[in-house]
This record gives C-alpha cells, sequence and structure tokens, in this order.
C-alpha cells in the first residue's frame, strides 16, 4: 500500500466512533491485551498493511504506549484527534521502514518530549516517581517493626508489682 | 517518646501537605517544548500560493522571525490574527505553515489584503506539524537569525506575552545578530 493509499484508508476507515464506539473499542481493546492470541479479531482501527509480523507487533505496541498530546490522557490507539491519527501514521511509516521501536519513540520524545510517553522512561527526573512505592514499603515496614518491639518492650517493662502483673494478665485475658 | 508520638505524625503531615502544595502549584496542562534551543527542524512543503514553489526550512532562516501555525477553521488563529498584522505592520517577518487546511478555505481566510505573513508552507497532512512537534494551532514560534528555535507558544499570543516575552526576545535576537 503506497503512503497516499494508507492516508486514504486513515481518512475513510478511522472516522471518530462516538462516545458507543469509543466504549466498544475500548472492550476490544480490553479483549484483544487478554485474548491476545494470534489470529484474534482485528481492532477496527488497524492498518492492515505490513511487511513481518514483528512490524506489526511493534506498531501495536507502539500506539498503545505513546500519548495523544492534545487529549492528554489517551493513547494515540484511543485517541480520534486528528493529531493521534498523524502520530498513527508517522509510527506506522517508520515501522514499516524498518526503524525500530526505540528510533521511533525517540523521535517523537525529540519533538514532544517525555511527555508523549505513557510509561515515563526511568531518568534522573522521574526515579522519584518509581522508587516512591518501595520507599513507602520500606517506611511502612520499619514504622511496623518498630511499633511491635515497642509493645513487646512494655509488656516485659519491669518496676510492676506482683499484684499489678497479675492484674495486666487477667486484663489481657479479658476478665 | 512522648514527644516522639507527637512528632513523627506532625512531621509526616507537613510533608504531605508539602506535597500537596507543590502539586497545586503545578500546571497539568503546561506543554513541554523539547524543541526550544533545537535548529528548525526540516520539512519540504509546497508553497501556499504557488504548488509548483517548494517550501523548505531554509525559508524560514536568516533573520529573526516569527512561525505561525494557522488554519482557516482555527477561530482562535482568527482571533489572534489582528495582532500578527500589527507585528507585520512593525516589520516583523512572520513565516506560517497553514496546517490541516485546504486552500480554497484559507484563501478566504487571507482575503487579499490581510494577510501578515511572508511565507506560508502548505502542510494539508500536518507532516511539518509533527516535525515541528505542533499541538494544535495556533501556535507561534520565535527563530534567531540563525535558524535556532528560541521560543514557542502553543495557544495564541495576547498583548501581555507579547510585551513581556516575544518582543523583548525578538530585540535581544536582533541585537545579538553579527
Amino acid at each position: 500500500m503506497t503512503g497516499s493509499a494508507f492516508k486514504n484508508c486513515v481518512q475513510r476507515h478511522w472516522t471518530c466512533p462516538g462516545a458507543l464506539g469509543t466504549m466498544a473499542l475500548l472492550a476490544t481493546l480490553v479483549l484483544a491485551a487478554f485474548a491476545a492470541t494470534p489470529g484474534a479479531a482485528k481492532p477496527m482501527m488497524s492498518p492492515v498493511d505490513f511487511a513481518t509480523p514483528e512490524q506489526e507487533a511493534q506498531y501495536q505496541k507502539l500506539v498503545r504506549e505513546l500519548r495523544c498530546t492534545v487529549c492528554q490522557s489517551e493513547t494515540i490507539y484511543e485517541s480520534n484527534a486528528a493529531l493521534a491519527g498523524d502520530m498513527r501514521r508517522r509510527v506506522y511509516e517508520m515501522t514499516v521502514a524498518g526503524a525500530s521501536e526505540q528510533e521511533i519513540i525517540d523521535f517523537l520524545v525529540q519533538r514532544y518530549g517525555d511527555y508523549v510517553r505513557y510509561r515515563p522512561a526511568f531518568q534522573a527526573n522521574t526515579a522519584l516517581l518509581w522508587v516512591s512505592p518501595f520507599l513507602i514499603l520500606v517506611a511502612g515496614t520499619l514504622i511496623w517493626l518498630q511499633a511491635v518491639r515497642q509493645r513487646r518492650r512494655a509488656l516485659t517493662r519491669a518496676g510492676l508489682t506482683a499484684d499489678e502483673r497479675a492484674a495486666l494478665e487477667r486484663f489481657r485475658h479479658g476478665e | 517518646m512522648k514527644l516522639r508520638r507527637v512528632l513523627l505524625p506532625l512531621v509526616a503531615v507537613l510533608a504531605i501537605l508539602g506535597l500537596f502544595y507543590v502539586g497545586l502549584g503545578m500546571d497539568a496542562r503546561e506543554l513541554p517544548s523539547p524543541l526550544v534551543g533545537k535548529p528548525a527542524p526540516a520539512f519540504e512543503l509546497e508553497s501556499f500560493f504557488d504548488p509548483e514553489v517548494t517550501i523548505t526550512e531554509a525559508d524560514f532562516i536568516g533573520e529573526v522571525a516569527l512561525v505561525n501555525v494557522w488554519a482557516s477553521w482555527c477561530v482562535t488563529c482568527l482571533r489572534e490574527k489582528p495582532l500578527l498584522m500589527e507585528l507585520a505592520r512593525q516589520g516583523i517577518t512572520i513565516h506560517s505553515f497553514n496546517y490541516r487546511d485546504t486552500r480554497a478555505d484559507a484563501m478566504r481566510y487571507l482575503s487579499r489584503d490581510n494577510n501578515p505573513y511572508t511565507t506560508i508552507a502548505f502542510d494539508p497532512d500536518g507532516d511539518a506539524g509533527l516535525e515541528w512537534g505542533v499541538y494544535a494551532t495556533p501556535e507561534t514560534y520565535v527563530l534567531d537569525a540563525r535558524g535556532m528555535i528560541r521560543y514557542k507558544r502553543i495557544g495564541p499570543l495576547n498583548a501581555k506575552i507579547l510585551e513581556e516575552e516575544v518582543l523583548p526576545l525578538i530585540a535581544r535576537l536582533e541585537a545579538e545578530k553579527p
């Protein structure tokens, strides 16, 4: 398929579905993600002319990982915006021309910034973002250990009379 | 011991409030412009007025200039246009991309004596738009005399932005021109 034929295909078949269409599309996407079997039904907005299955896989992966920069919370796969169409077309053209995944991502990052990646790369300004869940986990564990140790220490604290200790024991057993 | 019991949660709450405060100050709609500081991206398009003539990035380079991305379907562009007319009257060069448009519609938009643009490259498929990292019309870049992008505004220009950012920058770039 030539470039202009592809454009026609874009204009004719990648028209904007309404809200219902988007839902159907999402459903298809979810199904496709879970089924993920070769030969499963193709989502409706896919170009079909790829030289190799690897190229198609790369295209399908990339359009789900790149952000439609004007819609902010959609991937270019989901979005009906004209710009998303342009970006899909460019991903397709570069894929068919043999560009690697990284080359295509770099191309778009150079022009639209890191923002275009739905999955932020691990780099200096995103390190906190990636690491914070683990930091919170470690901090939580430390606080929990501390609390357990304190409670245990309180139980064995000296300075109580035999009566007091007996009363404490009774209290602990709910009498 | 008691001090710790009060202090620790207090510090934690303050830290979280601090994060919230910083987060409130951030604008989620602010879009990054990685092209600022880079050379004008290459492109090759038909001239708007003459399909036989090819326009490339070289036609935009040579003097301090604005590059404006516009379309006839873009209402905000129409509102921005008087400002561009005024800039053109002041002798500022404005190159432009006519973005995702048709010649007939855009011609009506310009009407003959109402064209602020020195050069118009015709970009019906948004090809150059992608190279230039265009989000949406209108967008305006400032190029220095060597063709480096020095500033980018996503969205319409207005008097305040012109006076505080664009015009001083143009004056500075004119001054540093060899």
